[in-house]
C-alpha cells in the first residue's frame, strides 16, 4: 500500500482535527477528517481507513468527565465496528482528549481483553490533575516498552501537555502491575536531570512539574494489548516544526520535530 | 418522579473543591472548616430505580475514582452525612440559567436510550455546624454567587424542576404621549432603558405624530439600538471641547460634530490616503471587526471587547460570556473568519484588599480575578482558540468596576471579506436557543454600577456554553466556503433586536418571533426579541441556499431557523404568530436618535518634582520592589492555565527563555500551517499616567504596544491597532475632556507612526456607587486605555526572544532614557507623587522602530526586551533570569537626556521607545554600522551598555563605576514569582 488513510474524527468541541491532520499529511498519510455523525451513520468510512485519530478538544464540552460521552457513543454504537477495526491490524491514535475517550469507552484497556459490550466499568480512567487545574506546559517523556509500533525508534520526547484530566489511575494495584507487565504502560513522564537507570526502576521520584497531573507510575500514555491502540495525553502534533519549541530562540528545536515520529511510524505501518 | 444522584471522590481520592473551598475559607478568616463537597445530579422522569443505576454506571460515575449515593429527592439515604456534626448545604443554578453539563447529560442520557425529562445539577456540601450568620457569609462569600444561584440549607426539598410555564399573549403599549420630561425619566429609569431625557421626548414626539403609543417591544428597540453600549452615542457625539495648546499650538479648544469619526477614524483615514496603492487596510471601524491584509490570499480581522460590569457581578459567567463574545466578532465579520488567537487583559483592586474594608455589594478582588481567570480559561480552551497575550493590572479604583477585555484575532481568505443581505433572504438563527438570559444587557452595560446592581439586573448576567460556540464556529466556516450565505452577523447585546436591525438597516425585514426556538415556554415576544442569550448568530440565506445550510446544520447537531426575511419595505416589522406587534422605520431607528451634545474640559495638572523623593534610595531594594510589585509580578499562573498553543501555529510563547517562565513581549502565531508569515499581537496600557496626562498616557500605550511588537521582530510598517476606553463617568465634562485629550493623542500617534487604528469600543460609566453610613459614595476607574497591536512577520524563523543567550554577549540600549519617573513603577512602589510622565518623541520613536526591525531581520540580535514598567533595572533583570544568566550594566553608558540628574532616574524611568539589546561580538560591527545609519530620516540614540555574564549576578554600576545593585538572580525572580503563585 503507498498511502495510508487517516481518519481524524472529530466530534462537537473536538479542536485539534486540523494540525492533526496536517501533522499526519506530513507524515505522507491521505487524511480525512470526519463528523462522528457520519461515522455512526455509515460504517464504510472506517472500513476505508487504516489508522484512525482520535485528537485532543473537548468533546462535548467535557462535560460529566473528560471523553465520557464521546466515550459512551463509541462504546454504545461503534463497539463492534471498533472491534473490527483493530482485528484487522489497524492502527489507532488517541491524543489527549482522545486518549481520554479511549479509556472510557473501554477500548484501550477493556476488560483484559474480553470485551463487556454495555460494561462502562473500567480498569483505569484518567481523573482530575492534583493541581486540579488545566496546566499547559512541555514535559520529557521516554518510551517504557517496545509494545506500541507507533513509538518504534523513539527513546526520548519533549511535547507539550495541556489538559485538565490527565492523572492516569488504575482501578487497584494489581491491575497496574498487569499492565506494567505486559508494557502497555508504554509512555512515561520523566525528569531528565535524574540518572536513567534510576528513574526506571522508581516512578515515583518523578515529581511536578515533570509529571504534570500526578499520573501513577508517571503515566503519560498506554496501549492495548495488541500495541496498535496508543492514547497519550501529550500533543504530538504541537511539536512538528522547530519553531513549534519553546526554546527555539536558543537554538534547541529540531527541524523535524519529536512529534513527528508517532505520525511517521503510523503511516510506515502500512507501506 | 425526581432523582437524585450524589457523586464523592472514592475513599483515598482527593477531595480537590473541599481544598480549594477551605484554602479560600482560611483566606477570609472562616478558620479551619471541615468540609465534604459532593457534585449532584437531579433527573426527573418517570424512571425506575434500575434505569438509574444504568444512567448512573455508565454515563455518570467513574468508579475509579468515585462513589455515589442516590434516591429519589428527600430518602433519608441521601441525608446520611459522611462524617458527624455536619450539615447538608446545596447550591443550585437559578431557573434559566445556563447549565451545559445538564444539557449534555440529557443528550447523553438519550443515546442510552432512556428518557429523562429534565437533567439539573447541583453542589451538595456537608459543612461543620454554623450559627446562621456565618454560614450565610460563607456561602454569599463563597460557595455561591446569588446572581445566578440560589443556596438551600438543609436536605434537599425540591418536588420537581421549573420547565418553564406557558406564555399567553397580550399586546403591550407603553402610554408615552402625555408624559412630561421628569415622567420621561422615570419611565426609562424604571423600564431600565437608560435613555436620556431628550431621546425620551424625541420617542415621545415620534408616537405624537403617529398618533398612537409605542408597544413596549417598539419602545425596548429603540432603548437597545440607541444604547451607549450599541451606539457610542457620547464619543461619536457633538462634543465642545476645552483643552490646553499642545506644543504645535493644534488642539486648544474643538468643536467636534463626531468625536471618534475626526481624530480615531480621521487618523486611519489619512494614513490609507498616504498610503495609496500599497494601503493594506481592507476594512475598518465597519464591520464586527477590523480587517487588514495578512498575504496573498487572506486577510486577518482584529476585534478587543469589554465585559465589565457582568464580570464585577458574577465573575465566571461574565468572562465567560465576555470571550464567548469577542469570538463571534471575528466569526461575524466579512463572510465569517476563522479565530486563531485570542487576548485577555484585565484590571483588579490588589487580591489582598482588607475583607472589612469591602463595600456592601462587592465582590472580593481575589475571588472576582479566580473566577474571572477561570471563565476566560474554560471558554478559551473549549473553542480551541489559544490564548497567547494579555495583562493584569491592579489598582484599588477597580474595586466596584473590574475591567475584563477580551480580544480576538481571525483570518479568512480575502475574497471572504465582505457581505451584505438581499432582500428577499430568510433571516436565519443558528446556535444557542433564547432564554430569559441576558434581557438588558446592552442598557445595562451602559449604565453605573451600585450596589443594588446585583438584584436589579441580574438577568444580564449569564454562563457561556462554548461547546454550542464550537459547534456553530464549525458549521458557519464549512457554510462560508460553500457560500450559503450572503451575510452574517454575531447576537451580541441587544440580541436578535440588534442583530436584524443592523443588517436590514438598508432594506427592511420582518421578523416571525414565534419561530425562535427557546429554551423553555413562557417568553414573551419583547423577550425573544432583546434576550442576549449566547452562541447565536445570524445569517441571511436565499431561498436556494436554505435547504443545504440547513441540512448542513442539522448533520452536526447545530439548531437552524428561519425566524423572518429581508423585505424592501424600509421597516422593521415585527410579528408574533400574525400579531403585528411592532412596526418601525429602519431610518427612524438608526437616525432619529437626537445627537448627544457634551462639554469637555481638560486642563493639564501643573508639572510637580517628585515627592517626597527619598534622599538615599537602596536601587537593590526598590529594583526588588518593583520586580515585585503586582503589575511587574509574574502572571504564570494565569498563563499555564491557558491553552496557548492549541491550533500549533504557536511560535513565540507567553512564557519564554531557558526554563520557560520569562516574560515575552508578545506573542507570535503561524495561522497557516504551511506558511512561515507570521501574526504578531502585543497591548500597551499606562492607567498610572493618566494622572499626570491622559495625552500623554494615550501616546505611551501606543508606543508601548507597538515596541513590545517590534521587540519580537513585527515589520512596523504592518501593525494594526485598537483603541479600548474604559472610563468613569463622561457627563462629567472633566472625565469626558480627559478622554477627548486621549484620543486627540490616538490620532496624532497614529498618523505619525503610519499605524492605522482599524476597530475599537468604549466602555462608559465604569463607576461604582454605594453609601456609608447614609451617605453615597463613589469611586471612579482611573482612566483606562487599552491599546491592542497585531504586528505581521514575513518569517517567524526571524523572531526573537526576550531572554539572554549567552554569556560574553553585549548589551545595548536603543533609545534615549529622560528624565521621566512621573508615573512610573518606581513612585507607585515608593509612594511617591508628581514627576515628569513619558512622552513619546514620534519621529523619534519611528526611527528606533525601523532600526530594531532591520537589525532583526538581518539576524544581528540574539535578544530584545522592550523597557517599559521599571525601566532599566526591570528588562535587565527579566532578560536575566530568563536567560538564567548575569549581566553588567554601566550607567554611565546608558543614552540620556541632559537633564537626567540621578543614577535612580537611569535605572528606573520609563521614558518610552527604548529596547535593550543583547548582540554577540561577531556582530557588533554589523550592529554598530546598521545603528548608525539614519532610519526614517533620524539618527539613533544608542550605546553599548554592558555585558552578559555567566555567573547568575544582575550587576549595575553607578555612574562614578561604583557598585550600585549586585544581586543574585535567584533573589531577583523569586521576588518577581512570588506574589502571584497562587
Amino acid at each position: 500500500m503507498s498511502q495510508p488513510r487517516a481518519l481524524v474524527l472529530r466530534a462537537p468541541g473536538t479542536n485539534c482535527d486540523r494540525e492533526t491532520a496536517f501533522a499526519f499529511e506530513q507524515a505522507g498519510a491521505n487524511v480525512e477528517i470526519l463528523h462522528v455523525n457520519r461515522v455512526l451513520e455509515e460504517g464504510k468510512h472506517l472500513h476505508e481507513s487504516q489508522i484512525l485519530c482520535l485528537p485532543g478538544g473537548f468533546s462535548y464540552g467535557d462535560d460529566i468527565a473528560a471523553g465520557r460521552i464521546l466515550g459512551n457513543q463509541i462504546r454504545t454504537h461503534l463497539a463492534d465496528a471498533m472491534e473490527q477495526f483493530r482485528s484487522d491490524g489497524k492502527l489507532i491514535l488517541g491524543i489527549c482528549n482522545g486518549f481520554q475517550v479511549l479509556i472510557k469507552s473501554g477500548l484501550l484497556l477493556g476488560h483484559g481483553g474480553e470485551r463487556e459490550k454495555n460494561d462502562a466499568k473500567n480498569s483505569a480512567t484518567l481523573t482530575w490533575n492534583d493541581s486540579g487545574k488545566f496546566e499547559d506546559r512541555w514535559v520529557h517523556l521516554r518510551t517504557a516498552s517496545n509494545k506500541s509500533p507507533l513509538l518504534s525508534g523513539v527513546d526520548r520526547m519533549f511535547l507539550p501537555v495541556a489538559h485538565a484530566e490527565g492523572k492516569f489511575v488504575a482501578a487497584s494495584a494489581d491491575t497496574l502491575d498487569t499492565l506494567e507487565t505486559s508494557g502497555q504502560l508504554v509512555l512515561r513522564y520523566c525528569n531528565p536531570r535524574k540518572d536513567r537507570d534510576d528513574e526506571e526502576d522508581d516512578n515515583s521520584v518523578v515529581d511536578f512539574p515533570y509529571n504534570p497531573n500526578g499520573s501513577l507510575c508517571a503515566v503519560a500514555g498506554v496501549c492495548d494489548e495488541t500495541g496498535r491502540i496508543l492514547g497519550l495525553m501529550p500533543h504530538p502534533e504541537r511539536y512538528v516544526d522547530r519553531t513549534q519549541h519553546p526554546r527555539w530562540t536558543r537554538g534547541e528545536g529540531k527541524l523535524e520535530g519529536d512529534g513527528t515520529a508517532i505520525f511517521k511510524n503510523a503511516v510506515g505501518f502500512f507501506t | 418522579m425526581l432523582w437524585q444522584v450524589d457523586i464523592y471522590p472514592a475513599p483515598g481520592q482527593l477531595d480537590r473543591s473541599s481544598v480549594e473551598i477551605r484554602i479560600d475559607a482560611t483566606d477570609l478568616g472562616f478558620g479551619d472548616l471541615k468540609i465534604f463537597t459532593s457534585r449532584c445530579y437531579l433527573l426527573q422522569g418517570d424512571l425506575e430505580a434500575e434505569q438509574i443505576q444504568t444512567i448512573v454506571d455508565q454515563l455518570l460515575v467513574d468508579p475509579v475514582v468515585e462513589q455515589v449515593v442516590f434516591a429519589p429527592v428527600g430518602d433519608s439515604k441521601l441525608n446520611r452525612p459522611p462524617q458527624e456534626n455536619l450539615d447538608p448545604l446545596h447550591v443550585i443554578l437559578k431557573p434559566g440559567v445556563m447549565d451545559p453539563v445538564a444539557q449534555s447529560a440529557l443528550r447523553a442520557i438519550g443515546d442510552l436510550g432512556i428518557e429523562v425529562e429534565a437533567v439539573r445539577t447541583l453542589k451538595k456540601y456537608w459543612i461543620t455546624k454554623l450559627e446562621i450568620g456565618t454560614l450565610n457569609r460563607l456561602t454569599s462569600k463563597i460557595l455561591a454567587n446569588d446572581a445566578i444561584e440560589q443556596v438551600l440549607v438543609g436536605p434537599l426539598d425540591i418536588q420537581q424542576l421549573h420547565l418553564g410555564t406557558p406564555y399567553n399573549f397580550e399586546l403591550n403599549t407603553v402610554p408615552i404621549r402625555q408624559l412630561d420630561a421628569q415622567e420621561l425619566d422615570a419611565l426609562s429609569q424604571s423600564g431600565q432603558l437608560y435613555l436620556q431625557t431628550a431621546e425620551m421626548e424625541t420617542i415621545r414626539d415620534y408616537y405624537r405624530n403617529m398618533d398612537r403609543d409605542p408597544t413596549d417591544i417598539e419602545l425596548e428597540t429603540l432603548a437597545q439600538t440607541w444604547s451607549e453600549h450599541c451606539s457610542h452615542k457620547t464619543l461619536a457625539g457633538r462634543i465642545a471641547y476645552q483643552g490646553p495648546l499642545d506644543q504645535k499650538g493644534t488642539h486648544g479648544s474643538r468643536q467636534f460634530e463626531n468625536m471618534l469619526k475626526e481624530t480615531i477614524f480621521a487618523a486611519t483615514v489619512a494614513i490609507r490616503e498616504k498610503l495609496g496603492e500599497r494601503d493594506w487596510c481592507v476594512s475598518v471601524f465597519e464591520d464586527n471587526a477590523g480587517i487588514v491584509r495578512f498575504d496573498e490570499s487572506h486577510n486577518v480581522v482584529f476585534k478587543v471587547e469589554t465585559h465589565n460590569h457582568p464580570s464585577a457581578l458574577e465573575p465566571y459567567g461574565g468572562a465567560n460570556t465576555g470571550i464567548g463574545g469577542v469570538i463571534r466578532d471575528p466569526l461575524g465579520t466579512g463572510l465569517g473568519a476563522r479565530p486563531i488567537c485570542n487576548t485577555d487583559v484585565f484590571c483588579f483592586a490588589r487580591p489582598d484588599y482588607p475583607v472589612d474594608l469591602l463595600p456592601q455589594g462587592v465582590l472580593h478582588p481575589r475571588r472576582v480575578m479566580k473566577g474571572v481567570v477561570s471563565g476566560v480559561r474554560d471558554y478559551g480552551n473549549r473553542m480551541g482558540i489559544p490564548t497567547v497575550n494579555g495583562a493584569i493590572y491592579f489598582d484599588d479604583r477597580y474595586l466596584g468596576n473590574p475591567l475584563v477585555y477580551c480580544g480576538t484575532v481571525g483570518i479568512l481568505p480575502n475574497d471572504k471579506s465582505f457581505g451584505a443581505p438581499r432582500a428577499g433572504d430568510h433571516i436565519v438563527a443558528i446556535g444557542g436557543r433564547t432564554g430569559r438570559d441576558g434581557i438588558h444587557g446592552a442598557t445595562f452595560s451602559s449604565a453605573e454600577l451600585t450596589e443594588e446592581s446585583e438584584s436589579l439586573s441580574g438577568g444580564a448576567v449569564q454562563i457561556g456554553n462554548a461547546i454550542t460556540e464550537k459547534m456553530v464556529l464549525d458549521v458557519v466556516l464549512a457554510a462560508r466556503d460553500r457560500g450559503l450565505y450572503h451575510a452574517i452577523t454575531d447576537c451580541g447585546a441587544g440580541g436578535f433586536s440588534s442583530a436584524v436591525g443592523e443588517m436590514g438597516e438598508a432594506i427592511g425585514a420582518e421578523v416571525y418571533l414565534e419561530q425562535a426556538p427557546v429554551k423553555y415556554e413562557g417568553l414573551s415576544y419583547t423577550e425573544i426579541w432583546i434576550s442576549e442569550s449566547q452562541e447565536r448568530m445570524v445569517l441571511s440565506v436565499s431561498e436556494n441556499h436554505w435547504p443545504e445550510l440547513k441540512a448542513l446544520c442539522a448533520a452536526e447537531d447545530v439548531e437552524a431557523t428561519i425566524i423572518g426575511r429581508f423585505v424592501p419595505t424600509g421597516n422593521l416589522t415585527l410579528k408574533f404568530h400574525d400579531n403585528v406587534v411592532g412596526e418601525l422605520p429602519m431610518e427612524f431607528l438608526h437616525d432619529g436618535r437626537p445627537p448627544v451634545i457634551r462639554q469637555a474640559t481638560y486642563t493639564i495638572p501643573s508639572e510637580t518634582s517628585l515627592t517626597p523623593m527619598p534622599s538615599t534610595v537602596d536601587a537593590g531594594m526598590g529594583l526588588i520592589k518593583i520586580l515585585g510589585s503586582l503589575n511587574v509580578a509574574s502572571k504564570e499562573w494565569v498563563i499555564r492555565q491557558y491553552d496557548h498553543e492549541v491550533q500549533a501555529g504557536s511560535v513565540i510563547k507567553p512564557l519564554v527563555g531557558a526554563k520557560s517562565d520569562g516574560p515575552s513581549d508578545a506573542a507570535v502565531v503561524r495561522p497557516l500551517l504551511s506558511s512561515r508569515r507570521g501574526i504578531v499581537v502585543s497591548c500597551g496600557m499606562n492607567p498610572h499616567y493618566g494622572s499626570l496626562d491622559t495625552y500623554h498616557m494615550a501616546a505611551s500605550g501606543i508606543d508601548e504596544a507597538i515596541r513590545n511588537c517590534v521587540a519580537v521582530g513585527a515589520d512596523p510598517s504592518r501593525i494594526a491597532i485598537l483603541d479600548n476606553f474604559c472610563w468613569g463617568d463622561c457627563e462629567k465634562t472633566e472625565t469626558l475632556g480627559s478622554l477627548v485629550r486621549a484620543a486627540l493623542a490616538c490620532h496624532d500617534l497614529a498618523v505619525a507612526l503610519d499605524t492605522p487604528f482599524i476597530s475599537g469600543k468604549d466602555s462608559l460609566n465604569n463607576e461604582f456607587s454605594y453609601s456609608i453610613d447614609g451617605k453615597k459614595q463613589s469611586i471612579a476607574i482611573p482612566s483606562t486605555l487599552l491599546i491592542s497591536a497585531m504586528g505581521q512577520v514575513d518569517s517567524v524563523d526571524d523572531c526573537v526572544t526576550m531572554d539572554f543567550k549567552a554569556p560574553g554577549n553585549l548589551i545595548y540600549q536603543v533609545g534615549l532614557t529622560k528624565n521621566e519617573l512621573g508615573g512610573s513603577h518606581f513612585a507607585l512602589t515608593h509612594n511617591l507623587s508628581g514627576g515628569r510622565v513619558p512622552r513619546v518623541e514620534v519621529a523619534q520613536a519611528k526611527a528606533n522602530f525601523f532600526a530594531i526591525y532591520a537589525a532583526i531581520r538581518q539576524g544581528l540580535i540574539r535578544s530584545c526586551h522592550d523597557m517599559s514598567e521599571g525601566g532599566l533595572g526591570v528588562a535587565v533583570a527579566e532578560m536575566a533570569f530568563a536567560g538564567d544568566l548575569g549581566a553588567i550594566v554601566q550607567l554611565a553608558n546608558i543614552p540620556c537626556e541632559e537633564d537626567v540628574d540621578s543614577d535612580t532616574c537611569l535605572l528606573f524611568s520609563e521614558s518610552n521607545s527604548r529596547f535593550l539589546c543583547e548582540v554577540t561580538p561577531d556582530a557588533v560591527k554589523d550592529f554598530e554600522a546598521l545603528l548608525s545609519r539614519t532610519h526614517q530620516g533620524q539618527s539613533i540614540a544608542f550605546a553599548r551598555v554592558g555585558k552578559v555574564t555567566g555567573d547568575n549576578q544582575m550587576k549595575i554600576e553607578d555612574r562614578n563605576g561604583g557598585t550600585m545593585v549586585a544581586l543574585p538572580l535567584d533573589q531577583l525572580k523569586e521576588a518577581w514569582q512570588n506574589p502571584l503563585a497562587w
